[in-house]
């Protein structure tokens, strides 16, 4: 009704200070429910894009979750290692359409070195089947070329034709530094917002090198200009692989889970994502837990905030009753306030949202890569904003239960 | 026939009415019959207690009168009413004045004496050309300026904001014009004076007048007078 409509917001007008406060406090667990969801999701979302159209992983038998971890987000080790003669007749297979060999276990300056072969720069995708692309260079054709991910070379201050140390470990502090092998960095992958960014890429036959054992003093020099088969890598980590058909990933899967020579597993990088993101999902629950009792502070700071004015309210409820008022009007008119108090704050809440992702979109996609959308409101999030006005208007009811209460009773009579 | 009826209509006419508050057995009110005639300046006296207020809610069927009772109105039955039809009832017919603070705080002086034609359609359609032209004419009358008229009702003396309550109740021109002592808080010129400017307002509505007050002063002003423990045989309420 428009009289009703017209008193609640001049009556929230003059008491501008104290509803301002109240919608700010709204604004704010809004921004934050609002915020959490976002990154949640987007952490979800980025997660899942870590790794892309790859049918299998295999690696040394070990847990699901483990061989993920250390084969696509490089974090932890391998238990064992797998057999270049494996690798190679498991790649062989008639339904294999690609593999990509990786070699774990090297760092340089707090980055993880991964020995690989050209076809990782071919078949690797992650995201939405994006394939990796290089903001300058090219990929490593000599046994001293390196190719850098994103971070490194902007944490590092890399460029094409920098050189770099690789040390044997994965400590920064390494006491086994390959002092004497100078690497050359020839390519830099733009960024993806995977590990990729995170790491160093050398040939296979690069790592083998590292760890031949050989004498550098004498041999560095004469083997960096004749590079090559001396090298032939003798294991690796993990390799991914890509099949012709689909249909055929569960025979694969059984047929290297089942290999003979040596105890492999193979997994689903997607089932094994989805089961990672589930062990996750307790504090990913907590955070939206957290978000949302501070909405329900937030509306419960409206309601006693409501609650305060009513006693001195009870004489314009008086007023408005003799006026021809009903009892029904004096609890639309509370509930009113209610619901506008709280879709003011959700309103203003949004708005410092998208005020927020615009001002730190473009830095988080210069640093990690990840775009963050603040296209539109998703059905998700407007199912929480609807919950939230419902919520405002449910504990409106409370003082509007009251003021019907207290005007039937009052009546006219006013009580000071 | 008929004009000799209209000419002595009765504006209120209460017969065996009786209330009590809910969860007491003694009655508050209990009048076997009163008349009002219309156009008439009624003043009832009484002290606090004697069920003054109890009364005033009855007339303006905020609250129901126990069963059996009869209070007409214009001629219209407010104990077979329902609430919601007698919330309407009120609103079309009967301007009310305070003992005192009287006016919405947030809004402005127009908006407080426009406020009864936002409840009521026939008060908003008697006013329907130019309402707030209509407000300030009645403010005018009862000699607030156009400066009060811009200042917010908190910052008007309690004697103004007795006149805009008073335009309030005339505004839309209802047939009964209920006023609960309403110039107690006023110092005894400003009292005679507002007295005396409602009066005229009342008269030239056609408004039928009744003026509820402690203070037999103020009596002698009145075309009539009853003393409320005289009608109530249920006198003095605790």
């Amino acid at each position: 009704m428009k009289t009703i409509a017209l008193l609640t917001w001049k009556s929230i007008n003059n008491r501008r200070s104290s509803a301002l406060l109240t919608v700010f406090t709204v604004a704010i667990s809004m921004l934050l429910l609002l915020g959490v969801e976002r990154i949640r999701t987007q952490a979800k979302d980025s997660f899942a894009n870590t790794i892309s159209n790859t049918d299998l992983i295999v690696g040394a038998r070990s847990g699901e979750v483990n061989l993920l971890l250390y084969s696509v987000f490089r974090i932890g080790n391998a238990t064992n290692n797998i057999d270049w003669q494996s690798y190679q007749k498991l790649a062989g297979q008639a339904d294999v359409k690609w593999s990509i060999p990786i070699s774990l276990g090297d760092s340089h300056r707090g980055f993880r070195v991964m020995g690989t072969n050209t076809d990782y720069f071919k078949f690797y995708q992650y995201g939405n089947r994006q394939a990796l692309q290089f903001d300058s260079g090219q990929p490593f054709t000599q046994l001293f070329d390196t190719v850098i991910g994103a971070d490194v070379a902007r944490k590092l201050g890399y460029s094409v034709g920098s050189k770099i140390i690789i040390a044997h470990g994965i400590s920064d502090k390494s006491f086994t530094r390959h002092d004497n092998l100078p690497f050359k960095v020839v390519g830099i992958l733009a960024p993806t917002g995977t590990p990729v960014d995170k790491t160093v890429h050398l040939s296979l036959a690069a790592i083998e090198a590292l760890h031949s054992g050989w004498n550098p003093a004498g041999n560095v020099s004469a083997s960096k200009n004749q590079h090559q088969p001396t090298f032939q890598p003798e294991q690796i980590t993990a390799f991914m692989l890509g099949l012709k058909s689909k249909i055929k990933t569960f025979s694969v899967q059984r047929k290297i889970n089942n290999y003979p020579t040596e105890p492999l597993t193979a997994i689903m990088p997607g089932v094994a994502l989805h089961q990672l993101w589930s062990m996750m999902s307790i504090a990913e629950q907590a955070l939206l837990a957290i978000s949302g009792f501070v909405v329900v502070a937030g509306l419960l700071g409206m309601l006693s905030c409501l609650l305060t004015s009513l006693q001195e309210r009870r004489r314009e409820m008086a007023i408005l009753r003799a006026m021809g008022a009903r009892p029904g009007h004096i609890f639309a008119l509370l509930v009113a306030e209610a619901t506008l108090i709280t879709a003011a704050g959700i309103s203003l809440g949004v708005s410092f949202l998208y005020l927020l992702l615009a001002a730190i979109a473009p830095l988080i996609n210069s640093r990690f890569g990840i775009s963050i959308e603040s296209a539109s409101i998703s059905t998700h999030e407007l199912k929480l904003i609807v919950t939230v006005l419902l919520g405002g208007m449910l504990i409106g009811l409370i003082p509007a239960f009251r003021a019907y209460r207290q005007s039937l009773a009052d009546g006219m009579t006013i009580r000071i | 026939m008929a004009t000799l009826a209209n000419m002595t209509m009765n504006i209120l006419e209460l017969d065996n009415l009786t209330y009590s508050w809910p969860k007491r057995q003694q009655l508050s009110i209990d009048i076997e019959h009163f008349a009002l005639q219309q156009g008439q300046k009624l003043f009832i006296k009484g002290p606090s207690g004697s069920g003054k207020s109890t009364l005033l809610n009855l007339l303006t069927g905020i609250i129901p009168a126990n069963s059996g009772s009869s209070i007409k109105v214009l001629d219209q039955q407010l104990c077979e009413m329902s609430g919601a039809r007698r919330d309407k009832f009120r609103a079309d017919h009967i301007g009310y004045i305070f003992q005192q603070f009287n006016l919405i705080p947030y809004l402005s002086v127009i908006d407080n004496v426009l406020l009864p034609c936002r409840f009521s359609s026939s008060r908003a359609d008697r006013v329907a050309a130019d309402p707030k032209q209509q407000a300030r004419k009645l403010l005018s009358k009862l000699k607030l300026s156009d400066m009060d008229i811009l200042t917010p009702v908190s910052a008007l003396s309690i004697g103004q904001q007795q006149r805009v309550a008073a335009a309030r109740a005339l505004i839309g021109s209802p047939e009964l014009i209920i006023a609960d002592e309403p110039s107690s808080a006023l110092d005894h010129d400003t009292r005679s004076a507002f007295i005396e400017l409602l009066m005229q307002e009342c008269q030239s509505s056609g408004a039928t007048l009744i003026f509820v007050s402690h203070d037999p002063s103020l009596e002698s002003l009145f075309d009539r007078s009853v003393q409320l423990q005289d009608i109530n045989l249920q006198g003095v309420t605790q």
